[in-house]
């Protein structure tokens, strides 16, 4: 599924997979183990409570002079060598990495895992330019193959079981694969092998930039990273400017919580520091090497009421915990990034108009705020952007019709009396032994699935009324 | 104890129009504990469900109103962790703009969940059960990570005599509710407590215990959609015994 089903509603796009067996099974074992992983990995840290506030504070000050560190940045990098880019818009970044592509006659780039990528769509413009580019994560190998997207921000095809990685694996490469994940990733690995050392250009994203060092910060678990950023010619970063950190100070704040909260795990198996091209005397590295710092509604949001998910880390924590997302998985979302996060980022980069449902795709239950490292209050914004959604009259004109005889019934105690005695009135013909199993329009959302009890008889006011008081 | 206790229920809108027995409950409670109780009449809803869908002009008419009810109340009990989330936690920002935002961060002071009351409060924890044999205890999430509370109703539920408390795989884990979410989605929202029953039944448990009328309408709903022997029980429900 891609952005191409946004025609469908969400609520139907949610049901389709909610019906997909292996996508059910795959969410659950993975969702599962992810929340026990990084419940471990906290519990055996006991500083890690106050290094999430402190790596909150970091973000918050950080995006308080984010003009002042991201010309600390630019400095830096120019001074090592670099080349920076500013892009405003997907568009502009698109276009820049294609025209380096040009410049330099790439014919074929490799990728280490890049939502920021991913969130400019630049796979499809390369291949327009005529450029083949190659995802070397094992996980975007695998959805390349099988030209989908990623469902998930660390673990892109997690919605695929390992069954469906083998028959995949065996249609695209016709040959016998075995559905075992370490006959899979050798598989993968050879065929990646090649790649590497035929690639022109190197494109990543940047999980952090230290400013006062010039330093792209790449986490990662498969070594694809460092064989993109040191085997081809030319290296692209692309980056949305949040990701910038002040110092290695910041860094190694951010360093000790991210893999606790993704994978459970105390590192990453490689935290790789890149700082400019290759210089005199090295005997690796690109001979270009460019920083591309994205906007694409960021800036717009440093004093919106989506700030705080610029301080968003990545690590999809809150997908994994979000009851809605372990239903439903990332490709129903529709957008580049799912789950609790992604409905702000969403917002953030297409508008409120794209988020009219799924700012309603959840319970607000709290565990992604719970959940996150730098306590983004994702529940708090999903109000605010419903708020939005009402006041801007995007909202169905329905349901805000509802609402407001709601309000009318809740702010007057006559009317809600009222409301009261109608409602036994009119629940008779559906109430069997005090309970309700059907009724008609919409309220049989609730009843399709769930009994409703009926409105008793005598509601807790009338009864205090007349008793004043309770024995037994 | 120097002088009597005072408390007063909001009883909150699902409590009062389809678990009124909860209410009752609470009084009986707190009644046999000396306490004071009074129930200031007029009382609809706290406003969270116009709240979370967005309509905070028309919760605040809502919520001015429950701050006026309650402003000389020593104590308001509320049977509904999320209510009492409201109060204490939204209340004073949303009323802040009609300049009633002192009043209402008095009341949210004196605001407190049934089983925080109980414990926090009145310092009471030993208890006879209405309901004998095998309980769980689901946490509600408002309570849980809106109010921080795990530990109240399970100290209370561990020391009800009669009854046997049992883990509940998942426990902090949403039943589905939500609010509006439930008839939004609800067929996210029924795969969410089909999961949770599931849990609830392997523990083999007679009573599923929770401190939030939102949870007790979705899983007591789908208990009986099932004709699960479980029910689906507040809190002062189980507490309501008459000691022996």
């Amino acid at each position: 599924m891609s952005d191409g089903d946004l025609g469908t509603p969400f609520r139907q796009r949610a049901g389709s997979a909610m019906k997909d067996a292996f996508l059910q099974e795959a969410l659950t074992i993975a969702t599962t183990k992810f929340i026990g992983l990084r419940r471990e990995a906290f519990e055996g840290f006991p500083e890690g409570e106050a290094l999430r506030d402190r790596a909150r504070a970091i973000k918050e000050a950080t995006l308080q002079r984010l003009d002042h560190h991201l010309e600390t940045l630019v400095g830096n990098v120019e001074r090592l060598g670099g080349q920076v880019h500013y892009a405003a818009t997907s568009e502009e970044a698109r276009s820049i990495v294609v025209d380096i592509a040009r410049r330099t006659g790439a014919r074929m780039a490799v990728k280490s895992k890049s939502m920021a990528t991913e969130e400019i769509h630049l796979n499809e413009a390369l291949e327009r330019a005529g450029i083949t580019p190659v995802e070397t994560d094992l996980g975007e190998y695998i959805i390349q193959l099988a030209h989908e997207r990623p469902s998930h921000i660390i673990t892109p095809a997690i919605h695929k079981t390992k069954g469906q990685v083998a028959d995949l694996f065996r249609r695209e490469l016709k040959r016998p694969v075995e559905a075992d994940p370490e006959v899979l990733t050798r598989i993968a690995r050879g065929e990646l092998r090649e790649k590497f050392l035929q690639a022109d250009l190197g494109i990543t994203g940047a999980n952090f930039a230290v400013a006062d060092t010039g330093t792209v910060v790449l986490v990662t678990n498969e070594g694809n990273g460092r064989m993109v950023t040191s085997l081809p010619r030319v290296h692209v970063a692309v980056m949305g400017i949040e990701k910038v950190v002040p110092s290695f100070t910041d860094l190694m704040v951010f360093l000790a919580i991210l893999a606790k909260s993704a994978t459970g795990q105390k590192l990453s198996v490689y935290t790789s520091l890149v700082r400019g091209p290759r210089r005199a005397g090295e005997l690796e590295g690109p001979e270009e090497f460019h920083l591309v710092l994205l906007d694409n509604g960021r800036i717009a949001q440093l004093g919106g009421p989506l700030r705080e998910a610029l301080y968003c880390l990545r690590c999809g924590a809150c997908l994994n915990v979000c009851p809605v997302y372990r239903q439903i998985g990332g490709h129903a979302y529709g957008y580049t990034y799912p789950g609790p996060i992604g409905i702000l980022l969403t917002a953030m980069l297409e508008g409120p108009r794209s988020v009219k449902d799924l700012a309603h795709a959840s319970s607000l239950c709290g565990a992604c705020a719970d959940a996150c490292p730098v306590r983004i209050d994702i529940p708090r914004m999903l109000i605010e952007l419903r708020r939005e959604v009402d006041d801007k009259k995007i909202a169905p004109w329905r349901e805000r019709v509802v609402f407001k005889l709601l309000a009318l019934v809740l702010a007057r105690p006559g009317l809600y009396r009222l409301a009261a005695r109608a409602g036994r009135l009119l629940q008779r013909p559906f109430a069997r032994e005090g309970t309700i199993r059907g009724l008609p329009f919409f309220l049989d959302e609730w009843t399709r699935t769930r009994d409703l009890p009926v409105v008793a008889r005598r509601t807790f006011q009338e009864r205090w009324a007349s008793e004043k008081g309770f024995t037994r | 104890m120097t002088g009597r206790r005072r408390a007063s229920l909001m009883v909150t809108c699902l409590g009062d129009l389809f678990f009124p027995e909860v209410g009752v409950s609470i009084v009986r409670v707190l009644q046999r504990l000396g306490v004071a109780v009074d129930v200031p009449p007029g009382q609809t809803c706290c406003g969270l469900p116009l709240f979370n869908s967005g309509y905070h002009t028309e919760a605040a008419a809502v919520a001015g109103r429950t701050v006026s009810l309650f402003a000389d109340s020593d104590h308001v009990v509320v049977p509904s962790g999320s209510c009492a989330w409201m109060l204490k936690h939204e209340y004073p920002g949303l009323l802040s703009d009609a300049g009633l935002g002192r009043p209402a961060e008095q009341v949210a002071a004196r605001t407190y969940e049934f089983s925080q009351f109980l414990v926090s409060v009145l310092g009471v924890t030993e208890f006879t059960s209405a309901v004998p044999g095998r309980v769980t205890y689901h946490d509600s999430c408002h309570l849980l990570r809106g109010l921080h509370e795990s530990r109240s109703p399970r100290t209370l539920l561990e020391n009800l005599r009669g009854t046997e408390l049992v883990d509940l795989p998942g426990a902090d884990e949403c039943c589905g509710f939500g609010g509006s979410f439930a008839v939004r989605l609800p067929e996210v929202s029924s795969q969410i407590l089909a999961k949770k029953l599931a849990n609830v039944e392997a523990t083999g448990a007679g009573c599923l215990v929770a401190c939030d009328a939102g949870c007790l309408l979705q899983m007591g709903g789908g208990l009986r959609r099932r004709n699960s022997r479980v029910r689906a029980l507040h809190l002062a429900e189980l507490l309501d015994g008459v000691p022996r």
